[in-house]
């Protein structure tokens, strides 16, 4: 949306050249809010919480984080659209069965897994199909999709579970690397991160999908692929999920029908909260990821406080809230300050550009 | 001007959610503070209690027991649990007890098998691992707290609903989750019962259906039931939310004293349908007894009073003496039958 009111009014630019240094524009963005405010409660949360500089709690930090973590990548590009994709969590609920069903039935667990991704491309390439080629809305045809996944998936395994998972595959999920505190399941994930920071910020592609994102049609016109990008997103989504839905298998070692329902909705929150706008057009990986940790460190340290899990859901809740709400309500403050101070008609304008442009 | 106008923006946008996180650390730290203040402070154990799930009357109950008794040994416990009863939900709160480095953890498994790894890694990190009402795995804990064998179970409900249909008809069972390991055990165990012993053999099981522990669903799948079989005498719950839900339906319908009902429930939720006559008899053992049975056990893990082994003898209070029989497993007694003439007597 900045970029959608900075375009146009190509002055902004000059300003920007001598009214605030590099540095400036580069820190008092959104994105190094939530990185600033992830350290904060990181730092705050090591000095007060008991056993929260513990050995144990950056390894289970990540795993715990590390499906949304993975999901986070492809929603990111897929948001930034102005698309969503709502049947991640299905998504992962069916590669866990699948996983579990294949495994049963006498296969490695390699083979296994390979044909849960492959369920998970065929399930993100029905979405893309849907989205980018009948032309449908992406919020209906996830819900739709969302239902329909995590249907096959209770549907094949009842409300049984399969645990039988052979050791070494289960180990791989929870282990750590060498002696490090980092589990094993983030060289996957960094591999994932490098190559979605890559295609979003630093290629054509991604530039398509930020132009998606401000205006469909004028990314057609200046010779974006439209449905071509949303499809391979939504594909990317798919086989992502269909990962994270085994190594939430193998970590917990039971797949089962509804395993990780609800999840699509931590990721959304999480995207949202690392400042990518649900508009389209804009956000940074980088503020995105920052925005998982901060929800894991949230309710790691709160659990180790022992409080309900109700009340981490209240507080995370009201971060997200606060972060969507809070850039309007202050650039509408804003906006009615200065009118009071002096009675300038020409203030105002500038000032609620601003206030749109959100920060 | 206008860029000065985005950067305090910025600035405010920071320092609110700032604010919001830090308020929410902040509360909870003061709230954590008071809990464990009104606990037994100076207590030298730190156990946690951690249910299928919270909000649950059975497991409050049995909180409640393990509580008192940990009172009286003079040891810290604190009730810990995920909103709805799923292995991977259990699993961060297993890890967060390895972290905390507590004493002993009583714990009731979502799953045998998928808690184990969690588990494991919290007894590397010290953590003595009692299991209550439903058990994991042998390996993967020290103990296994049972409230009452499983043949005894299945046994007592076979009885007890031979008796109010007079020995013939059709029953059908409202179980709880369909993986639930306790509820399983005792069908297969009824079924065996009911296919090979002769008091039986007019009885015929026609249908068991799965309410999820979930009162609303246990409610419909009742429904269900009556509908589907016209000529059902008898249901047997073998679950605390699925008996009470089956009552509420009974004791509004027609079929209210033609269709009886037994299994297991708590005398607080049963009282107002034996006392209308919707249930004649149900079967229990106290909760609160099992939970305080599990602190003692895990009291005396933690101590070093007992390693588990079989033969091992400890004391648990009120509740007398208890020895380990093998695979680490003590048993808490016979269930008991809650019936008119004996209900008034309980409050749980």
């Amino acid at each position: 949306m900045s970029t959608a009111t900075q375009a146009p009014a190509a002055p902004t630019r000059t300003y920007a050249d001598y009214s605030a240094p590099l540095w400036k524009r580069l820190l008092l963005t959104r994105e190094t809010a939530v990185i600033a405010l992830t350290v904060a409660v990181f730092v705050y949360a090591t000095l007060n919480v008991e056993n929260f500089d513990g050995p144990l709690t950056v390894k289970f930090l990540l795993q715990d984080i590390a499906p949304i973590l993975l999901i986070a990548l492809p929603m990111t590009l897929i948001i930034i659209t102005g698309e969503i994709d709502l049947s991640v969590a299905s998504i992962m609920g069916l590669s866990s069965v699948l996983l579990g069903v294949f495994h049963d039935s006498g296969m490695s667990i390699p083979a296994a897994a390979a044909l849960a991704l492959l369920a998970g491309l065929a399930c993100g390439a029905l979405n893309g199909f849907l989205i980018a080629y009948v032309g449908l809305p992406s919020l209906a045809v996830t819900i739709g999709t969302l239902a329909l996944f995590r249907g096959i998936a209770v549907g094949l395994l009842g409300t049984t579970a399969i645990t039988q998972f052979t050791d070494t595959w289960a180990d791989l999920a929870t282990d750590t690397i060498g002696e490090t505190r980092i589990p094993l399941v983030m060289i996957p994930f960094a591999v994932l991160a490098i190559a979605f920071t890559v295609l979003l910020h630093f290629s054509t592609f991604g530039r398509g999908v930020y132009e998606i994102g401000l205006n469909d049609e004028a990314a057609h016109f200046t010779g974006v692929d439209v449905a071509r990008t949303k499809f391979i997103l939504f594909v990317l989504s798919g086989v992502v999920s269909a990962f994270a839905g085994i190594y939430f298998t193998l970590r917990y070692g039971s797949a089962r029908g509804d395993n990780a329902t609800g999840y699509e909705l931590q990721v959304i929150a999480a995207v949202l909260l690392g400042g990518v706008s649900i508009f389209g057009g804009r956000g940074r990986l980088h503020g995105v990821l920052a925005g998982v940790v901060l929800i894991g460190v949230i309710s790691s340290a709160l659990r180790l406080e022992s409080v309900t899990v109700n009340v981490t859901n209240i507080i995370v809740g009201l971060l997200l809230v606060a972060s969507v709400v809070l850039p309007s309500v202050l650039g509408w403050a804003g906006s009615r300050l200065p009118r009071k101070a002096s009675a300038d008609p020409a203030g105002p304008r500038p000032d609620k550009d601003a206030a749109t442009a959100g920060v | 001007m206008k860029f000065q106008k985005r950067r305090t923006t910025a600035l405010a946008a920071l320092a609110l959610t700032a604010t919001f996180a830090f308020a929410g650390c902040g509360s909870d730290d003061g709230g954590n503070g008071g809990s464990s203040g009104s606990g037994s402070e100076g207590g030298d154990l730190s156990i946690t209690m951690l249910p299928k799930n919270l909000g649950n009357p059975y497991f409050d109950t049995s909180t409640d027991g393990a509580e008192a008794a940990a009172e009286e040994i003079g040891a810290e416990l604190e009730e810990v649990g995920p909103e709805t009863a799923s292995p991977d939900a259990q699993v961060s709160y297993i890890n967060t007890v390895a972290q905390q480095g507590q004493d002993a953890l009583i714990l009731s498994a979502n799953d045998p098998e998928a808690l184990c790894d969690a588990l494991e890694e919290a007894r590397s990190a010290d953590v003595k691992i009692v299991t209550f009402d439903a058990d994991t795995n042998p390996e993967c804990r020290d103990l296994f707290v049972n409230q009452a064998t499983a043949e005894g179970i299945a046994a007592k409900q076979l009885e007890l609903i031979s008796e109010q249909i007079g020995g013939e008809g059709e029953i059908a069972i409202l179980s709880a989750a369909a993986n639930a390991t306790n509820q399983n055990a005792w069908i297969e165990m009824m079924e065996t019962e009911l296919a090979e012993n002769p008091d039986y053999a007019n009885i015929e099981l026609v249908d068991t259906v799965y309410g999820d522990d979930d009162d609303q669903k246990s409610f419909d799948q009742t429904e269900a039931l009556l509908q589907n079989h016209p000529d059902l005498k008898g249901i047997i719950s073998p679950t605390t939310v699925g008996i009470a839900a089956a009552a509420r339906y009974l004791s509004d319908s027609e079929y209210k004293g033609k269709v009886a009902l037994t299994g297991l429930g708590t005398p607080n939720q049963m009282r107002e349908y034996v006392e209308n006559g919707t249930v004649e008899a149900f079967a229990l053992w106290n909760p609160g007894d099992l939970g305080a049975l599990a602190t003692y056990a895990a009291a005396a893990l933690a101590n070093g009073d007992i390693s588990g082994e079989e033969g091992d003898t400890f004391e648990a209070g009120d509740l007398g003496e208890f020895e380990v029989d093998a695979d680490g497993v003590v048993l808490l007694g016979e269930p008991f039958t809650f019936n008119a003439d004996n209900i008034g007597d309980f409050d749980f």
